[in-house]
């Protein structure tokens, strides 16, 4: 039996390639169409402040499918697509040139974008944002070594691209507006700990301040900070944070509110409408309210539970938010938002560079951060998902084993 | 078919249950696993990036990439988690007394 049918996914990203390839993962045989504003097929983001700045990876390399896999899974990319409405009356996507594509279902998942410096000589050119393989690709071509690169934000961004525009020979100098880095995502005692890391490899690092303005003549030669304090650089690096792109949704009338509004499944309010990844606030019942979340794992495993619930298979998408970070030659990764604890329970040695700290509320994990150890953290993930009761004096002793505590 | 050498890899008491060590024969990284006692051996990069699948999570029959949580099934290599979509190469293993051989092909 052949199926007539076309779905049509907004956004060629990491979120959107996994709704094309679930799809056909799960026996759709209709049409598929996946529409990209970029010149480049779905690829990696992680390696966008890392391997691929550094110049270790090729753009090729960073692809999630590479087209001949699309090809054989028969879906159709267009790149170099802008998506400008949707008419939900006539069921259409517009094209810029006004091109109009017709879907029986629809994913957006059209991701974040950046959310820009208002300030003064934020146009010039040297001073650059990191999000899209684009960017990184100019801010590979202007590092020059030896030079001063002023990151604005100590956010993972920033402090990831500190790190690599360090290993490229740059003087990075961090200001964050905050008083601790990561502060949004992360507890004080470790931002203490990531400032101090960054310290010891050389990274400049200013809290409680900002750039007030950039100044240079046709292009950036310095770096005003708030206080009066002048820094000269030859290039500056902004992450300030996203932006939701929930426009497209918003004007066609579908429910927004801090991108684009789904439920557990990645339903819109439109029943032929679905939302994954970054762009789609969805409600966590493991969390017990609604998040967005711009983690690759998020993309990943929204983006499947869309394609799956456009075939009407139904799955609660709820997972424990999972994150990591490379800086230098540290991983970090946490799962949970930890929040409201009253015990904590450190493993392993902080001024080696290998712990991880544990996050109890009631005696039951509630989130975790580790430092170059990963496998106690995704230990700590199944103790919080089992919703195992366990002591700080057993957590943090290295001699009683995680499976132990897993199975005790 | 080519032919397969064994190769004296590990002892088994260097390996918990539940657990897994990387061993090198030549250049090739290999994984060794014990599940419930028995042992088992594949390839030891994740299919997915190249990570040590050493410094995984072994929890039943599935090792875990510590990168990106692949999973893979440990006995097929099968490749059961996104994002790897790649089965993971499998080698014979034998034990003798408490000597883990994995056998390569020459």
């Amino acid at each position: 039996m052949s199926d007539d049918r076309t779905f049509v996914i907004i956004g060629a990203s990491q979120a959107g390639g996994w709704v094309a390839n679930t799809l056909r993962n799960e026996g759709f045989e209709g049409k598929v169409i996946l529409l990209g504003e970029e010149p480049y097929l779905p690829y990696e983001r992680p390696p966008l402040s890392k391997a691929a700045l550094l110049g270790e990876v090729t753009v090729d390399s960073t692809y999630f499918w590479q087209q001949e896999a699309l090809d054989e899974a028969n879906i159709e990319v267009r790149l170099n697509t802008k998506a400008t409405a949707i008419d939900r009356e006539a069921k259409e996507v517009v094209i810029e040139g006004d091109d109009r594509i017709a879907y029986d279902k629809l994913a957006i998942t059209t991701g974040a974008r950046v959310r820009e410096l208002p300030i003064d000589g934020a146009q010039l050119p040297g001073v650059f944002y990191l999000r899209t393989m684009e960017d990184t690709l100019a801010i590979r071509e202007a590092v020059k070594e030896g030079s001063t690169a002023m990151i604005v934000g100590g956010g993972w961004i920033g402090l990831e691209c500190a790190a690599t525009l360090t290993k490229l020979g740059c003087k990075s100098v961090v200001v964050e507006a905050l008083d601790r880095l990561c502060a949004r995502a992360i507890t004080p005692e470790i931002s203490d700990w990531l400032l101090q890391f960054h310290l010891g490899n050389g990274v400049d690092i200013r809290l409680n301040t900002g750039v007030e303005k950039f100044e240079g003549d046709g292009k950036l030669e310095r770096a005003v900070l708030a206080g009066g304090e002048n820094i000269d650089c030859s290039i500056a690096v902004v992450g300030i944070g996203v932006i939701p792109n929930a426009e497209i949704a918003a004007e066609a009338g579908l429910d927004t509110d801090d991108g684009i509004v789904v439920d557990d499944h990645a339903r819109t309010s439109d029943p032929d409408i679905f939302a994954a990844g970054d762009v789609a606030n969805h409600p966590n019942d493991l969390l017990g309210r609604r998040l967005r979340l711009e983690s690759y794992e998020n993309a990943q495993n929204q983006g499947i539970t869309a394609g799956k619930a456009m075939l009407d298979k139904a799955e609660s998408y709820a997972e424990i938010p999972w994150f990591w970070s490379d800086q230098f030659d540290v991983n970090l990764q946490m799962i949970g938002v930890p929040e409201n604890w009253d015990e904590t329970a450190t493993r392993g040695d902080p001024a080696k560079n290998e712990f991880v700290t544990f996050y109890l509320k009631n005696g039951v994990i509630d989130g975790a951060i580790s430092i170059n150890n990963p496998r106690d953290l995704r230990f700590g993930k199944r103790l919080m998902q089992a919703n195992k009761t366990v002591s700080v004096a057993d957590l943090s002793n290295p001699d009683i084993k995680m499976q132990a505590l897993l199975k005790g | 078919m080519s032919e397969i050498e064994y190769h004296a890899v590990a002892k088994t008491d260097d390996i918990p249950e539940e657990d897994v060590i990387a061993v090198f024969v030549g250049e090739e990284e290999i994984a060794i696993y014990n599940v419930e006692g028995e042992f088992f051996a594949t390839h030891g990069i994740c299919t997915h990036e190249d990570v040590g699948l050493a410094d995984g999570f072994v929890e039943g029959d599935l090792i875990e990439c510590p990168l990106h949580s692949a999973c893979f099934e440990i006995k097929t290599g099968k490749a059961v988690n996104p994002p790897a979509e790649v089965d993971l190469k499998t080698y014979p293993v034998k034990v003798e007394g408490d000597t883990i051989y994995v056998g390569v092909e020459k």
